[in-house]
């Protein structure tokens, strides 16, 4: 094993020598390693803005390693062990917390959370939320002028309208459908995957495709959050996209962060992750990544997010159930689909 | 084969050749050894669904290949026939464009036209018909990897038309024989050389996308084997389950490139000279009018999702990036892609030369071996390659700080199957015709490659550097594996922008990926291949 390693090394390191050696720009300031993913860091994201007001404050050099999505952080973090270079890592959600704490590398947060806004009270001491909001369907109203009013209308009502999800296989909003018909349905969430299946248009790797599809008027309905239209009022102006609330109660996804026990920075970590729990930058986020804030940030949270409709009820399984169900309810899910 | 054989000694380039087969072979070999000596997941993998998938997988990407062809082999020929109608080179350099587009923009073009409320819908309703286009499903599938693939292989078999030597044509027609007769003698040897190459290719990119199956087949019914490698090695971290799955796959490809250098075995173009290329055939009119009716259908084809792209990407300008970034982006994707695009042809470069040698010697098994290491980036899932990295450089190499050198690296290593389409037959028909000679005149080495090679390789060459550049431009894969804040290519920009909603301004930036693509194609095959046509 160890000899493998170290010929793959030396195979990688000398081609790697041999092309062009970037040079090493000498480093005065700490160096604060975030791993997170590429919608977060783009310049319409919350990265730059959160980026600039740190580092005014923290006399360190903040560095973005910016991945795929939630399920590839886990994945980079299993692979590069003890050897990660990062000291922080954002952009998990809670259906990946217990995996991601049994890698061991996850260390206490050390963070004061008084006061959070989240409908339901935070006990984990090791990830820090830093925004959250719920799966939900959104339709298009100029398409569609009789939504389904409550998730039993949408699984029992007949093969239309058609919506469009994404694969729990391969994505994080795919996960949380499967979590949410779990929630409501319980054992019977296969008979409602049943019922569901005539009406799903496509499956697609990802949120992107699935939305991009949406907007370009395949289906009137997408597997999306209850925030998204804020985004089409605050950016385009438009009342066109809405979001479905059902009585049944809405699936919640919540954001986290974490620092990591690898971490040469660990002060340094410790005070980025309080920082992202300010209302300095909880107040960044709603307008960059669309979710709601962990705070409550008063006058700074924009009026079409205040206006936005909340579920009555909110659903979450706790992270160690997810994780020990997920495989089982993915099979399910993939049984009932695949017919 | 005896004839053949020649007293040329292995020359260093061929030793080169061999060196690099040998170290991407040997990475590949520990890539998977790594991974398979790693922790195995927990729950034992389902094997009837597997099973299913794999049937799947092999089905679709076996009709995706023979539709392809079968689109792209007439296309081929009326190009090659017709050599001079207005906007005959445009259409070839727009055959390069799926190549840069990355699969969820190529996704969109193929929805914008077959869609619900696409192109081929308004068509349908504007004339009355009650017909709607049903895209979700096998046709979906079908249609978006016909888009991809026709285009590439048209590419690639186009050089090889233009090979055919004049005095063929001149004969054909000399003899009196008939466009049916032409294609039985002149072309289907042609074919029957350069098709299984193509196929294969086409195949194995069929074999191993799975964005474009699942979305546009409607869902886990339309699951390739690269859904379940990505699964065990994104969700369940099973990195044995994933590597076994890879090597199920890459053994398929491989076992496939193998039966078919097998059947195409042998063909080699004649030996006489080559000079220009005037056809003096299909002059008459069924042959004119079937040309045009190919050309038309296949420029409709390929065209209106571009033209969708391109219209949703004007739309979208109001939204686009801010110039800054966008020029930054576009910058770093020019110098990756030809930083990618000059290692892919270097090292492909060296191992045609090397497979050459060993198909002159006769020796047939390192022949194959050498043509699959050169396909590994075609068969061997990218998600398998960049894990094994990862892996290996633990704690070892800072990969984040050698980015540029990791993503030029990695994207030479998917383009590379692409430079050796080009430049193998090329190779092969070069040496056919200069080894003798060379070998009597004792020319060799570097002064060879300068007076003798070049001159007649340019042509290839720039086709293949111009291909792989663009590739290496529009690759995700590797930019997504290393990739940080400082470093974003127009790939990335537009992943960004989609994953924020920003899917007008995405599309601009799509639009600007694939207009700056084809003025870097244009410009590579102007440059490096020189004016004359031949």
């Amino acid at each position: 094993m160890m000899r493998l390693r170290a010929c793959m090394t030396a195979l990688i390191g000398g081609s790697t020598l041999l092309l062009a050696a970037t040079p090493a720009l000498a480093q005065e300031k700490p160096v604060l390693t975030v791993y997170t993913y590429n919608s977060f860091t783009s310049e319409w994201g919350p990265g730059p803005a959160l980026e600039k007001d740190f580092e005014a404050q923290c006399a360190c050099d903040l560095q973005w390693v910016a991945l795929e999505d939630g399920a590839a952080l886990l994945a980079r973090l299993k692979l590069e062990g003890r050897n990660t270079k990062a000291d922080i890592v954002l952009g998990l959600d809670t259906n990946l917390t217990a995996e991601t704490r049994d890698t061991g590398l996850i260390a206490p947060h050390g963070v004061t959370l008084d006061g959070l806004a989240l409908p339901l009270d935070w006990a984990d001491t090791d990830f820090v939320p830093y925004d959250w909001g719920y799966f939900a369907f959104v339709y298009d109203s100029e398409k569609l002028t009789e939504p389904p009013r409550s998730l039993a209308e949408l699984v029992d009502g007949k093969d239309t309208p058609k919506i469009i999800i994404q694969d729990p296989r391969t994505s994080t909003p795919g996960l949380g459908l499967v979590m949410w018909l779990r929630e409501v349905y319980g054992e019977k969430a296969p008979e409602a995957w049943a019922g569901l299946q005539p009406k799903i248009l496509t499956v697609t790797k990802g949120w992107s495709e699935a939305y991009g599809l949406f907007t370009e008027g395949e289906a009137p309905l997408v597997l999306s959050y209850t925030t998204s239209p804020a985004y089409h009022q605050i950016v385009e102006g438009t009342d066109r996209y809405k979001a479905l609330l059902f009585p049944e109660g809405h699936y919640m996804q919540i954001e986290v962060a974490a620092r990591l026990t690898t971490s040469s920075q660990p002060e340094l970590a410790q005070a980025f992750l309080a920082y992202l729990t300010s209302p300095a930058a909880q107040k960044v986020l709603p307008t960059t990544n669309y979710m709601y804030p962990v705070r409550d940030i008063g006058k700074d949270l924009p009026p079409e997010f205040t206006a936005l409709p909340r579920p009555e009820r909110s659903l979450l399984l706790s992270a160690e159930d997810a994780a020990r169900n997920r495989d089982d309810w993915i099979r399910e899910w993939l049984a009932v689909v695949s017919q | 084969m005896a004839g053949r054989r020649q007293s040329v000694g292995a020359s260093p380039l061929v030793l080169l050749g061999l060196g690099l087969a040998a170290a991407l072979g040997g990475a590949a070999a520990l890539i998977f050894a790594l991974l398979l000596t790693a922790g195995g997941g927990g729950a034992p993998p389902q094997w009837d669904y597997l099973g299913r998938v794999l049937g799947f997988t092999f089905y679709q990407a076996l009709l995706s290949m023979l539709l392809a062809l079968l689109g792209a082999v007439p296309m081929t020929r009326a190009l090659a026939r017709r050599s001079d109608f207005p906007g005959r080179l445009l259409l070839v350099r727009l055959c390069a464009l799926p190549l840069v587009m990355p699969t969820i923009v190529g996704i969109f073009g193929v929805v914008a036209v077959y869609g619900g409320s696409g192109y081929l819908a308004a068509v349908a309703e504007a004339i009355g018909a009650e017909w709607r286009p049903q895209l979700y499903g096998l046709g979906g599938i079908l249609i978006a990897h016909v888009f991809f693939n026709l285009p590439l292989a048209v590419r690639l078999l186009l050089p090889a038309y233009a090979a055919i030597p004049a005095e063929s044509w001149r004969l054909a027609t000399q003899l009196g024989m008939k466009d049916r007769d032409v294609f039985r003698i002149i072309e289907i040897p042609l074919l029957r050389q350069q098709l299984p190459g193509i196929a294969l290719i086409v195949f194995m990119l069929c074999f191993t996308t799975f964005a474009i199956a699942l979305t546009l087949g409607g869902g886990p019914r339309a699951t390739t084997l690269e859904v379940a490698i990505y699964q065990a090695l994104r969700f369940d971290f099973d990195l044995r389950l994933g590597a076994a799955l890879a090597l199920l796959q890459a053994v398929c490809c491989a076992g496939g490139a193998w039966a078919v250098w097998r059947l195409g075995r042998d063909m080699v173009l004649g030996q006489s000279l080559q000079i220009t290329v005037r056809r003096y055939d299909g002059k008459g009119a069924a042959a004119r009018a079937l040309d045009l009716a190919v050309l038309a259908l296949g420029a409709l084809f390929l065209v209106v999702p571009l033209i969708a792209l391109v219209l949703n990407g004007l739309l979208g300008l109001p939204s686009a990036a801010s110039p800054e970034s966008l020029l930054r982006a576009a910058a770093i994707s020019l110098a990756l892609g030809l930083g990618g695009g000059l290692v892919a042809t270097s090292i492909g470069y060296s191992l045609a030369q090397a497979r050459q040698h060993a198909n002159a010697r006769g020796w047939r098994r390192r022949a194959i071996w050498l043509g699959l290491t050169g396909r590994l980036g075609l068969f061997v899932s990218p998600m398998v390659i960049g894990t094994g990295i990862f892996l290996a450089a633990s704690g070892r190499v800072d990969l984040y700080r050698h980015a540029a050198a990791g993503v030029i690296t990695l994207s030479a290593i998917m383009a590379l199957p692409f430079v050796l389409s080009v430049l193998e037959p090329a190779v092969a028909a070069a040496a056919e015709r200069h080894d003798k000679l060379c070998a009597a005149l004792g020319i060799k080495g570097w002064h060879r490659f300068l007076e003798i090679d070049w001159p007649t390789l340019r042509r290839p060459i720039a086709t293949a550097l111009a291909l792989a550049s663009v590739i290496a431009m529009g690759d995700l894969g590797a930019i997504a594996l290393f990739g940080h804040q400082d470093m974003i290519n127009l790939t990335l920009l537009l992943y960004g922008q989609l994953g924020a909603y920003r899917l007008d301004g995405a599309a601009s930036t799509a639009l600007i990926l694939l207009l700056l693509a084809l003025g870097f194609y244009w410009v590579i095959e102007r440059v490096v291949g020189g004016r004359e046509l031949h």
